[in-house]
């Protein structure tokens, strides 16, 4: 209990506060999150887990601006953005924050490099800039003679780097990640975490959703869910 | 922030649909053709009715044309032998036309007689037309040599014709043909000048001229030919005394053209039995014309309309289907950071570019079938400016009203449900 009242201060970064996430499931109410309270300092990694249906996605969603609180607040980098609209949430997206998801989610139609340039584009990066900086990105996750494939003559790995360089376009504080590994192999997927942390180390806030507890061990905070309820959070030391 | 620039979007948009060149191609095809169509049909309408007033324009729109005619009944009686039909237009009538109407700026009798001519060895017949000076000017015709008449032929009775320069090329064949005699029926005319000749059809209106006219002053055809003219007909010898063929009348303004059409009329009726006349107005046949051209305007939008309609509704079918299949893309640019301005924009450019291109293509095709028919059959057609104009907002219109349901589909998409999209 001593750990979980230290991440629920009115100082955090990212801060929930008793936060509820109702669905309506024909005439019974589903409560995804059912009066979540937690902070995240700015510069940690936290590993959010749990059983499927505990809500840990709902979680992730709401703290990735995809998704609304029914009720309770959501501030942002010192912004309450629970009761923002459609557009500002975009921008904040835009802006504020970087995904990386388990299906990779590449367009699979435009290059590589189109691909990393993407959130440039709504920022309105004029398009040589935005060429340097995917070649940039590309090299950081070691792709710079890929740029010109499609998504679709890569391995998963690959698509994964991809996918991370242009979460990372926009340099976003804050990395969420949907089981980053879970469409990997156990060594890819190693490689990946180590490229996360990597990120993690240069400063970037990084929340994940997994369900393995081997992946759950590269962060420094594990989350467990249960029922729409924050069940514990542990400390792992590295 | 960086401008969200057009340019990007619309170079975005092209990169989507030439994604799937063959899918894109059809899309456009509907509005190839409406454009197609509407721009062809508008240039052979614009075409015929260009012509038709260009033929009213070279009778004048300021003349009226007043023809004697065998009325029926003579018609009917002409069979027998000995007799003389007496018909048409007087020289009193002439008399009354030119000064009881003040609308009248002026006015010019005409005779007409076929005759036979010669030059040399050539022969051919001839219509000789018995005029004044007067009928140069009302009908603006290019002199191609010499002169035309003038007032001191009709007063001196100057044996002297202008020929028209298709009958000047056949009967004379020669370069030089100013001073030459030919001979009219058995009289000679020295020929003063060439003039060019408009004959044929102008709507309903015979052109006053034609291309075998010979010119003569309206004394001399008098004082050599007469008034009477006998023709074999099966077999029959008739005789008709006509003393004018037509009165081609000048009003002074456009406004009183069909008054004073409507009281010549009424002042002939006085003095004529039987109705041996007959009064042509172009003005009212150039008002006739552009009636039916508005007619045939609506109709040709009606058609267009419809074409356009559906090609429309394909571009519309499409993108929802592109909506749907697109739905885990649209997913992956919200979440990233895309509003939904930015998503109905993407689709709405994307529907744009295909109609306005598939309108260029159709103005390609528009201009080019007008061109063919033009080519092949030799009718006339005028591809106008405003035609291209319109037909350019449409197909930019057709993009805009039909991308709009798809890009407010695309844009409503949640972001949660089409990340998980397979």
């Amino acid at each position: 209990m001593q750990t979980r009242d230290s991440h629920t201060s009115e100082d955090g970064f990212i801060r929930l506060t008793n936060v509820m996430k109702t669905y309506q499931m024909g005439i019974e109410q589903v409560h995804a999150l059912a009066g979540v309270s937690v902070s995240f300092e700015k510069g940690s990694f936290w590993a959010i887990m749990g059983p499927s249906g505990s809500g840990k996605s709902t979680m992730l969603n709401i703290l990735g601006c995809l998704d609304r609180v029914t009720s309770g607040s959501y501030v942002l980098q010192d912004e309450d953005v629970s009761t923002l609209g459609d557009d500002a949430l975009s921008e904040h997206r835009l802006k504020h924050l970087g995904f990386i998801f388990q299906s990779f989610n590449l367009i699979p139609q435009i290059t590589v490099q189109k691909n990393i340039e993407l959130p440039l584009y709504y920022l309105g990066w004029d398009a040589d800039e935005s060429a340097d900086r995917a070649v940039e990105l590309a090299k950081k996750v070691g792709l710079e003679d890929r740029l010109g494939h499609k998504p679709t003559e890569l391995s998963g790995g690959q698509m994964q780097r991809v996918a991370i360089a242009r979460a990372l376009a926009n340099e976003p504080e804050i990395l969420l990640a949907d089981e980053p590994t879970g469409n990997l192999d156990t060594s890819t997927g190693h490689q990946i975490m180590d490229l996360i942390c990597e990120l993690n180390d240069l400063g970037k806030t990084i929340i994940m959703v997994t369900h393995e507890s081997e992946i759950a061990e590269h962060a420094g905070y594990n989350l467990h869910m249960r029922d729409g309820l924050i069940e514990r959070i542990k400390e792992n030391r590295q | 922030m960086k401008r969200f620039k057009l340019a990007r979007n619309i170079w975005l948009g092209i990169e989507n649909l030439l994604l799937h060149k063959l899918r894109t191609f059809l899309t456009m095809l509907g509005v190839v053709f409406g454009v197609g169509s509407v721009v062809a049909m508008l240039s052979v309408g614009e075409g015929a009715s260009q012509e038709a007033l260009e033929q009213i324009r070279k009778i004048g729109s300021h003349n009226i044309i007043i023809n004697s005619i065998k009325s029926d009944d003579e018609t009917s009686s002409s069979t027998v032998y000995t007799r003389m039909s007496i018909y048409g237009l007087k020289y009193d009538d002439f008399a009354r036309v030119s000064e009881s109407n003040p609308a009248v700026k002026q006015a010019v009798p005409v005779k007409i007689i076929n005759k036979d001519a010669r030059f040399h060895t050539r022969r051919m017949e001839l219509r000789v037309v018995g005029t004044t000076a007067k009928w140069f000017e009302m009908l603006d015709r290019l002199v191609v040599a010499g002169r035309v008449l003038l007032p001191r032929d009709n007063e001196k009775m100057a044996n002297v014709v202008v020929l028209t320069e298709y009958g000047a090329r056949r009967i004379l064949a020669t370069g030089n043909t100013i001073g030459e005699n030919i001979r009219i029926g058995s009289d000679y005319f020295m020929i003063v000048g060439i003039v060019k000749s408009e004959g044929g059809m102008a709507g309903n209106i015979q052109m006053p001229d034609e291309q075998t006219d010979a010119y003569i002053p309206i004394k001399v055809a008098r004082n050599y030919f007469g008034d009477i003219t006998r023709k074999s007909t099966a077999g029959t010898w008739i005789r008709e005394m006509v003393e004018l063929h037509k009165i081609i009348v000048q009003v002074d303004s456009l406004d009183n053209v069909v008054k004073t059409a409507n009281s010549i009329e009424a002042m002939l009726r006085r003095f004529h039995d039987k109705e041996d006349y007959q009064i042509s107005v172009p003005l009212a046949l150039l008002r006739q014309a552009e009636a039916t051209k508005r007619t045939f305007n609506i109709v040709l939008g009606s058609i267009a309309a419809i074409s356009l309609l559906v090609g429309g509704i394909g571009i519309m079918n499409i993108m929802l289907a592109s909506v749907t299949e697109r739905t885990r893309e649209i997913g992956i640019r919200r979440a990233i950071g895309a509003k939904r301005g930015q998503i109905i924009s993407q689709f709405i450019i994307e529907t744009v570019v295909l109609s306005t291109v598939g309108g260029f293509i159709g103005i390609a095709i528009g201009v080019a079938i007008p061109w063919a028919i033009t080519y092949f059959s030799g009718m006339p057609t005028v591809v106008t400016m405003s035609s291209i104009i319109l037909s350019v907002g449409i197909s930019i219109s057709v993009g805009v009203v039909f991308g709009l349901y798809p890009a407010v589909r695309a844009a409503n998409v949640d972001p949660i449900i089409a990340l998980r999209h397979e």
